[in-house]
């Protein structure tokens, strides 16, 4: 991507809000929900009666301070609600009760990248506007439906820390899996209880200053994340190219367009006029509850790769995939719980490799393996087989094909498709006799030094033994036969 | 019939208790009287009672409310325009608590509109007249209970005070007015003006009737953050002597305040005697900056309204200009459509839903909030708040309670200072330093006098201040001057 920027580098930072999974909204009693009727989780709060009053939710501020210790944040000891004011018909009070100077925490990294602040607020309702756009622009009217409106959210800001589209995109997923692993969200972009905005702007390579920054939002998907900022890279380095200078706006992401659209300057110029929310008293974590939510945290993606690499002697890039995708990591975990004997490299490679190939065969991309045919006990009997050479590598593919269509246990498999490796040399010697035979052509050329030749034989052999038969073993008995060693 | 309506409330509930008052008696007593009212007390009225309350310490005691309390299904508009026909979904935690104990709801008062206003006059439903002379204000903002006690047309009321809108009225209306201690009795389901100085208190005839209202609203309420109760609970007050305490008298907000009736100052100076005669000891003190509050508290006040009254913008309840589809609020079909009419129709209901004085103060607020101007209005005013409170803190490390006169002038002309913001504002000049350090304070009547430049003898307010959550306390001293004061004059026309 910057390859082409003209000695420019893209300056990427990153904020986001989680909405939290909690039982009941931020600030009020009504409960939370995805789908429901319209306007059926409303009370005198929530739709900003007269004379009503918020409250704070304890399990969201829990849940807060999950995230904010899990991104290595310095809680603040009394953060502060304050009120952001702005009319709109999806802000019932006029106000949305958000914190401003003092956030909930600050100070916090994860992976390579340093976190600002991370802070609980609610969110505001959902507007449907009725007509083509789906924007309220040319929209004959427009209907709120409040059920959504005062659900806790946290909010986490980067620091200008990344580098690339491609590094904004992997650093969004880690966070996301690390917000799933803590189990406070759902943290589904498509339904938007993960929403990602990313400031972009490009400076010179090495120059100290930051350029003027401009703010995308609505990317819904990781993909389009990644296309929005790759987009607004490409615009801005024109821009710079052309001799001039880019200006601080907001851009809304069409995602059936890929393209960014300006908003009004009306839209987001506002002078939201923060001071302290008077209803609500200072937040002050105890010790109990810092603790407990500390206690609370599981093993974290960050920590895991580590452990993976450090004492699995997994490869970076295995245990990465393996730390960042919770799916795939909590498999990898019950698998080797499973046992069986095998190399944690054995079953890493097994199901970061040939399983996730096998799954996206069968079906939709993202498969998650648990909720696969092949339990993790199979898969740890079949690395374990393949490993007491009890079967071959081909072999056990082929197994594998067979637990993916309809689970089962792998001893049986073989067993039933006689697919056990040959263990009897003898055997084995008489089936590369009579492959040699078969092609003499290709005996000649490999005799006379063609290396490449030996395929066809070996493909003789194999077809002979149903793949049973240790490729390497056969190579090496062809070799031997025709008297061509590798030299 | 007529006897009942001099009793205090604490009397004639000892008389349905005796069982030589019927509770419906009681409560049809004051209906009839509200029914047949002429000070523009009342903005909605409850029929007549039969047989539904004589349970609880209140025992179907009449209860006027102020019409900024929310109560369900009844009307509820804070005097304003922008909520004509509201009828709130849910009840106010200190309504609730009173209609636990056994009170029953006799009518919501009329108010200065959003309680933004010192004479009532700022009432989109008219003025309210002060029983004492119909031709003066009854104070405000919570002037509509203040008149209706005054007048025997309720026995008792609950009011809000932000900068003495409960003490001002009580003053100019010869009733007893209490504040009690910010976050002593819930704010839940009372119509927002200043959220960090709004507290819920009573108009009564006497102090023990206050202590009686106090107790069944106090208490920390999970629905207001903010509320904490009074530990312990209040007791009734029987003291009849001051001996032993010390109660000092701020110069600032007595001698060398500015523009204090001389009637007022005779009445004050003679309570002070009162007071030494009772054994307690009396002292001058200073609260030095107690002259900035006014300043201070129409920055912060407005500030938090500009917010709290942000949410009347003609979507989901009350008032909404322009549509033809606006009768009944609720989101119907073609409204809202593009940006700019939504915004038309946010200024359309605005403009026409609230008065001037809402939209003077909406605009002060929103002004002193803005960016550039938040650090030299609003966080400067801040800091002049807590050195208020470190005022009275010292203060209250010599001295047991503080007395101040409650109100500079008697009750004045209606008009008379409509015109003046400034001048109206300074009615509250004693009673703002109280609500800024969050402290607990009282009126009693204390005397009748001429305003200055001669007229009707009227009313004129003593204010007792006492440390935070020492409401038990302040009510046993008040209960003490207030027997020896002997108040006794009723308004003019009001006796039979």
């Amino acid at each position: 991507m910057t390859s082409n920027m003209n000695g420019h580098e893209a300056v990427i930072g990153l904020e986001i809000h989680v909405q939290l999974s909690t039982k009941t909204k931020m600030f009020c009693g009504c409960a939370l929900s995805f789908g429901d009727e319209p306007n059926v989780h409303t009370c005198p709060v929530c739709l900003a009666h007269p004379g009503s009053l918020p409250t704070i939710n304890e399990r969201a501020v829990r849940y807060g301070l999950e995230i904010a210790l899990a991104l290595d944040c310095d809680v603040a000891p009394r953060s502060i609600f304050h009120r952001k004011n702005y009319f709109y018909p999806d802000n019932p009070k006029a106000y949305q009760i958000s914190q401003y100077d003092i956030p909930l925490a600050a100070g916090g990294r994860l992976g390579d990248v340093r976190i600002h602040r991370v802070h609980l607020e609610e969110d505001a309702a959902k507007m449907i506007h009725v007509g083509q756009s789906g924007r309220i622009h040319g929209s004959a009217h427009s209907l709120v439906d409040f059920n959504r409106g005062g659900t806790p959210l946290v909010e986490i800001v980067t620091e200008p820390d990344l580098g690339s589209p491609e590094e904004a995109r992997e650093w969004a997923q880690l966070l996301r899996t690390t917000v799933k692993q803590l189990g406070v969200s759902d943290v589904n972009m498509e339904e938007g209880s993960l929403r990602v905005d990313a400031n972009v702007s490009v400076r010179a390579v090495g120059a100290a200053e930051l350029g003027t920054k401009t703010e995308l939002k609505n990317m819904n998907s990781f993909r389009f994340l990644e296309r929005g900022i790759a987009a607004e890279l490409e615009r801005q380095a024109a821009v710079l190219a052309d001799g001039e200078e880019v200006v601080q706006e907001t851009f809304h992401f069409d995602p059936r367009t890929g393209s960014l659209t300006p908003l009004r300057s009306k839209e987001y110029a506002h002078d939201y006029r923060y001071f302290p929310e008077p209803d609500l008293v200072p937040l002050a974590p105890t010790d109990e509850m810092l603790n407990e939510a500390r206690e609370a945290l599981p093993e974290l993606p960050a920590e895991r790769r580590e452990r993976y690499e450090a004492e699995l002697g997994l490869a970076e890039v295995t245990a990465r995939q393996l730390a960042f995708d919770a799916e795939l990591g909590e498999y990898f975990e019950r698998v080797l719980e499973a046992g069986d004997g095998a190399e944690p490299r054995t079953i890493a490679n097994w199901v970061t490799g040939e399983l996730v190939a096998r799954l996206r065969e069968a079906g939709d991309g993202d498969a998650d393996p648990a909720s696969s045919k092949v339990t993790p006990q199979a898969l740890a009997a079949l690395a374990g087989m393949v490993e007491s050479k009890r079967v071959t590598t081909g072999a056990a593919r082929q197994v594998l094909a067979t637990l993916v269509a309809e689970g089962g246990d792998p001893g049986a498999i073989v067993e039933r498709e006689g697919l056990a490796q040959m263990s009897d040399s003898a055997e084995l010697e008489a089936v590369v006799a009579a492959a040699i035979e078969a092609e003499p052509a290709a005996a000649e050329r490999v005799r006379a030094g063609n290396q490449k030749a030996i395929g066809p034989i070996v493909g003789a052999v194999m077809r002979e033994t149903k793949g049973r038969a240790d490729g390497g073993e056969v190579t090496r008995l062809i070799r031997a036969k025709l008297g061509a060693g590798r030299e | 019939m007529t006897d009942v309506l001099e009793l205090t409330a604490a009397q004639a509930l000892e008389r349905v208790a005796a069982g030589e008052l019927g509770s419906d008696e009681y409560f049809n007593a004051y209906a009839q009287a509200a029914a047949g009212e002429d000070l523009g007390a009342y903005l909605w009225r409850a029929e007549p009672a039969s047989g539904n309350g004589a349970d609880g310490p209140l025992r179907g005691a009449p209860i006027a409310i102020k019409d900024i309390f929310c109560t369900e299904s009844v009307e509820t508009t804070a005097g304003s325009r922008i909520l004509e026909g509201y009828r709130p979904p849910y009840t106010a935690t200190a309504v609730r608590k009173l209609s636990a104990a056994g009170g029953r709801l006799l009518g919501k008062t009329n108010m200065d509109e959003f309680a933004m206003g010192s004479s009532n006059e700022n009432s989109a439903y008219g003025p309210v007249r002060n029983p004492w002379d119909p031709e003066r204000v009854p104070g405000g903002s919570s002037g509509g209970s203040a008149a209706a006690v005054a007048g025997r047309l309720a026995p008792w009321a609950i009011g809000t005070d932000t900068g003495g809108s409960i003490r001002q009225p009580a003053s100019l209306c010869g009733v007893v007015g209490l504040k009690p201690t910010y976050g002593a009795i819930s704010r839940y389901g009372m119509i927002a003006f200043a959220s960090s100085l709004d507290q819920c208190g009573t108009l009564t005839r006497d102090v023990t009737d206050a202590a009686i209202l106090l107790e069944a609203m106090q208490g920390r309420d999970p629905c207001d953050s903010t509320s904490v109760g009074i530990d312990g609970g209040i007791e009734l007050p029987s003291r009849t002597d001051l001996e032993g305490l010390r109660f000092g008298v701020p110069r600032e907000l007595s001698a060398d305040a500015e523009g204090i009736e001389a009637g007022v100052t005779e009445v004050f100076q003679r309570t002070l005697g009162l007071i030494r005669d009772l054994g307690a000891e009396v002292d001058e003190c200073e609260l030095p900056h107690s002259s900035h509050g006014l300043s201070a508290y129409y920055v912060l006040a407005p500030a938090e309204a500009s917010a709290n009254l942000a949410r009347y913008d003609g979507v989901r309840y009350g008032l909404r200009a322009g549509a033809s589809s606006d009768v009944e609020g609720g989101l119907g079909d073609g409204i809202a459509p593009a940006e700019t009419e939504l915004v038309s129709m946010y200024e359309r209901t605005r403009a026409a839903g609230f008065g001037p004085e809402v939209k003077r103060r909406i605009m002060l607020g929103t002004y002193a909030l803005s960016s550039g101007y938040y650090e030299a209005y609003y966080g400067r005013a801040q800091r002049v708040r807590t050195k208020i409170a470190q005022d009275f803190a010292a203060a209250f490390a010599r001295f047991d309670y503080l007395v101040t006169p409650t109100s500079p002038t008697v009750a004045f002309r209606l008009g008379a200072r409509a015109e003046n913001p400034l001048a109206m504002y300074m009615s509250d000049y004693c009673t703002v330093p109280m609500p800024l350090a969050g402290l607990p304070a009282i009126s009693i009547p204390a005397g009748l006098a001429e305003p200055d430049g001669g007229g009707p003898r009227l009313p004129v307010g003593l204010q007792v201040v006492s440390p935070a959550f020492a409401e038990t306390g302040l009510l046993d001293a008040s209960h003490a001057i207030e027997g020896a004061i002997g108040f006794d004059a009723v308004p003019p026309g009001s006796r039979p």
